[in-house]
C-alpha cells in the first residue's frame, strides 16, 4: 500500500472535530469516491472524531490518500492518549455508551468503513484505523 | 585523451547530437521499421504515423539535450516525451490497436538509432557499448510506459462499460405521477443492489415521488446479504419520507426470507406489480376505474 | 454561527440547517426550538436538512430528541429533505429515526404538519371566536 497524501490534524475541540469532517470530505473527492461513499467515510471519521475528543480526552486524526493494488481509498487513523477500552468487544456492541451518543460509534464507524482496526489498551490510550476504498 | 573521452561518454551527448545530425534519415528509417509491424492495420495513416514520429524524435532531441540519460526518464525534463506518449498509448488503446503494436512505436526506434550511434562512434567500442546501453535503458523505459498507460486506458474503458452496464440494468420508471418503478431482473448481487438503490433514491427526489415499487419478479434467487440489502433500501426510502413496496416475491423467494429469519415485518410485499400499482395508487389518492365494459363483452351483447 | 435561526410561520416553526453544525450548536438549537415551541404554542416543526452532507450518530439523536421534545409539548414535528446519501449513510449507522416523521421536501412536509394539526386550527379558530368560552370549549373537545 502506498500513501499519496498524507494529513496530520488536531482534535481537541468540538470545531476540530468539524475541520476533520471537512477534510476528510475532500480527501474523499479527490480520491474520487462516490458521493454516497464520501457521506460513509465523513460519517465514520464524524464518529470516531467525537470518540476521540470525548472518551480519549482529546488526541490527532491521521488522514491519508492510499493506494494498493491499483485501487484507491481514504485511511484514516484516530489516536489518543485516554484511558483506553476496558472491553473492547462490548464497546463496539450498538446501544453501548458511557458518552452522551447513541452508542452507535465504533460499531457504525465499522460498518461504515471497508477495513476496520482497533488497538487499546487501558491507561495508555486508544488507536482506531479505517480505510474506505472507491 | 583517455580522460576527456570518459566525459562525453558518460554525459550521453552523443544520443542527442545523432538526433540532432541525422534527424531526417533516422526519421525515415525509423518508419520503414515500424511499418513493417504495422502493416496489416489500416487503422492509422502513412501521414499520421510520419507526423507522430517526427514529433517523437524532436521531443526526444529536446529531452537528452537537457541532461544526461543515464539518470532515468522521470525527470521533469521528460514531462513532454511522456506527455506525448501517454496521449499516444491512449489513443492507440481507443483504436484498438494491441500493447505490443503500442510498445513497438517505441521498440522499434531503437534499430535505427543504434546504427547511427555506431556510425558516430567510429572505431571507438567502449563509446559505443556505453551509447547503445544509455539509449537501450531510455528507450526500453519508454516502452514500457506505453504499456503502461495502455493498460490503464483499457482498465478505464472496462470500468466505464461495467458502470455503463450496472446503470442501464436497473432503469427507473415513472409508473404515474408521484410512483416510480425499479423492476429487477436477474442475479442481485451487493454492487448491483447499491447502485440500484442509489438511483431509485436519487430520482425520488428528483421527481418528488410518495411512493416506490421494487419489483423482483425477474430475480432468481435471494440470499441473506441481498435480503438485507433489500431492506436496507425500503429503510433508506422510507427516511427520506416516501413509501417502498416491495412486489413480485416468489414462493421460493418468500421462504427463504422467513428460513433466513430477516425480519420484513414493516414492509409492505405485493405479489404481483399490478397489485403494488393498484396500492400506490390508493396511497396517492386515486383509483382505476372501467369506463366502459371490455371489448369483447360488447361485442358478445351486440351479437 | 452560534444560532441556527427559528423561524415562525403561523401556528408553525421553522428551522433550515444550512451550516455543518458542531455538537454545541446542535444541543443550542435543541433547546431554543423547546423555549420557542413553550413560548409561542406552534403545533408543528419543520426542519429542514437537506443542506446537511452528514448526519451522524449526534444529529441523529439530536434529530429524535427534538421530535420526542415537541410531541411532550404538543407539536407535530417533520424533518424534510434528507438526501440519498445521508439516508443510506443512517441506514448504515443502524439509525431508523423512530418515531420521527419525514417528507421529501418543504412543500410535502407543510402538507403533512396541515394534515396532522387539523384538530388544533378549528380548536384555535374557536377560541378567537368566542374568547371568553375558550376554556369551556378545549375542555369539551
Amino acid at each position: 500500500m502506498t500513501v499519496l497524501r498524507c494529513e496530520t490534524m488536531p482534535v481537541r475541540s468540538q470545531q476540530d472535530v468539524v475541520a476533520v469532517r471537512q477534510s476528510v470530505r475532500s480527501f474523499a473527492v479527490a480520491q474520487g469516491l462516490s458521493l454516497v461513499d464520501q457521506t460513509k467515510i465523513v460519517t465514520a471519521a464524524s464518529e470516531l472524531a467525537r470518540n476521540t475528543l470525548d472518551h480519549g480526552g482529546g488526541g490527532t486524526a491521521r488522514l491519508e490518500a492510499v493506494s494498493d493494488n491499483g485501487r484507491t481509498g481514504v485511511r484514516l487513523t484516530f489516536e489518543d492518549r485516554g484511558p483506553g477500552i476496558a472491553d473492547i468487544a462490548r464497546a463496539m456492541t450498538d446501544g453501548f455508551t458511557t458518552g452522551s451518543g447513541l452508542g452507535l460509534g465504533l460499531g457504525g464507524a465499522k460498518r461504515l468503513s471497508n477495513d476496520f482496526d482497533l488497538w487499546s489498551r487501558t491507561g495508555e490510550g486508544t488507536r482506531v484505523t479505517i480505510t474506505r476504498w472507491k | 585523451m583517455a580522460d576527456t573521452s570518459r566525459v562525453v561518454r558518460s554525459d550521453g551527448g552523443r544520443i542527442a547530437r545523432v538526433l540532432e545530425q541525422d534527424s531526417s534519415e533516422l526519421l525515415d528509417a525509423w518508419i520503414t521499421a515500424q511499418s513493417g509491424v504495422l502493416s496489416n492495420r489500416g487503422t492509422i495513416s502513412a501521414t499520421e504515423l510520419r507526423a507522430q514520429s517526427r514529433e517523437f524524435l524532436s521531443l526526444l532531441k529536446a529531452a537528452t539535450a537537457n541532461g544526461p540519460t543515464g539518470t532515468g526518464t522521470n525527470g521533469p525534463a521528460w514531462d513532454d516525451v511522456r506527455g506525448f506518449l501517454a496521449d499516444l498509448s491512449r489513443s492507440r488503446a481507443v483504436q484498438g490497436f494491441s500493447p505490443s503494436e503500442t510498445a513497438t512505436f517505441v521498440f522499434s526506434l531503437k534499430q535505427p538509432l543504434f546504427s547511427r550511434l555506431r556510425r558516430a562512434a567510429g572505431s571507438d567500442a567502449d563509446a559505443l557499448s556505453d551509447d547503445v546501453w544509455n539509449a537501450t535503458l531510455m528507450l526500453d523505459e519508454l516502452g514500457l510506459y506505453t504499456t503502461e498507460v495502455y493498460q490503464k486506458s483499457r482498465e478505464e474503458v472496462i470500468s466505464r462499460q461495467q458502470r455503463d452496464m450496472l446503470e442501464l440494468s436497473t432503469p427507473v420508471i415513472k409508473l404515474w405521477e408521484g410512483i416510480l418503478a425499479l423492476p429487477m431482473v436477474g442475479t442481485l448481487d451487493s454492487s448491483r443492489t447499491q447502485v440500484a438503490m442509489e438511483s431509485l433514491l436519487q430520482r425520488i427526489v428528483e421527481t418528488g415521488s410518495d411512493v416506490a415499487i421494487l419489483d423482483i419478479t425477474g430475480v432468481p434467487t435471494v440470499d441473506t446479504l441481498t435480503a438485507q440489502h433489500l431492506l436496507k433500501t425500503v429503510n433508506a426510502v422510507h427516511l427520506m419520507g416516501a413509501e417502498c413496496i416491495i412486489s413480485g416475491i416468489r414462493p421460493q423467494i418468500a421462504q427463504t426470507i422467513v428460513h433466513l429469519g430477516v425480519d420484513l415485518e414493516d414492509v409492505v410485499t405485493k405479489s404481483s406489480l399490478a397489485d403494488a400499482f393498484r396500492m400506490a395508487l390508493q396511497h396517492t389518492g386515486r383509483a382505476v376505474i372501467r369506463s366502459a365494459p371490455p371489448a369483447n363483452a360488447r361485442a358478445r351483447e351486440e351479437a | 454561527m452560534d444560532r441556527i435561526p427559528i423561524l415562525r410561520m403561523g401556528q408553525f416553526l421553522i428551522v433550515s440547517i444550512q451550516v455543518d453544525m458542531h455538537d454545541r450548536l446542535a444541543l443550542t438549537l435543541q433547546a431554543d426550538l423547546a423555549a420557542r415551541i413553550s413560548q409561542t404554542g406552534a403545533h408543528g416543526v419543520l426542519l429542514d436538512i437537506s443542506s446537511l452532507e452528514v448526519v451522524d450518530s449526534f444529529i441523529g439523536r439530536m434529530i429524535s430528541n427534538i421530535a420526542g421534545t415537541s410531541r411532550v409539548l404538543d407539536a407535530e414535528t417533520v424533518v424534510v429533505g434528507i438526501q440519498p446519501a445521508v439516508a443510506i449513510t443512517l441506514v448504515e449507522l443502524g439509525l431508523s429515526l423512530p418515531g420521527v416523521r419525514t417528507a421529501l421536501n418543504i412543500e410535502k412536509g407543510m402538507a403533512m404538519l396541515r394534515e396532522a394539526t387539523a384538530g388544533f386550527e378549528e380548536a384555535d379558530a374557536a377560541g378567537r371566536n368566542s374568547l371568553s368560552e375558550c376554556d369551556d370549549d378545549s375542555a369539551a373537545l
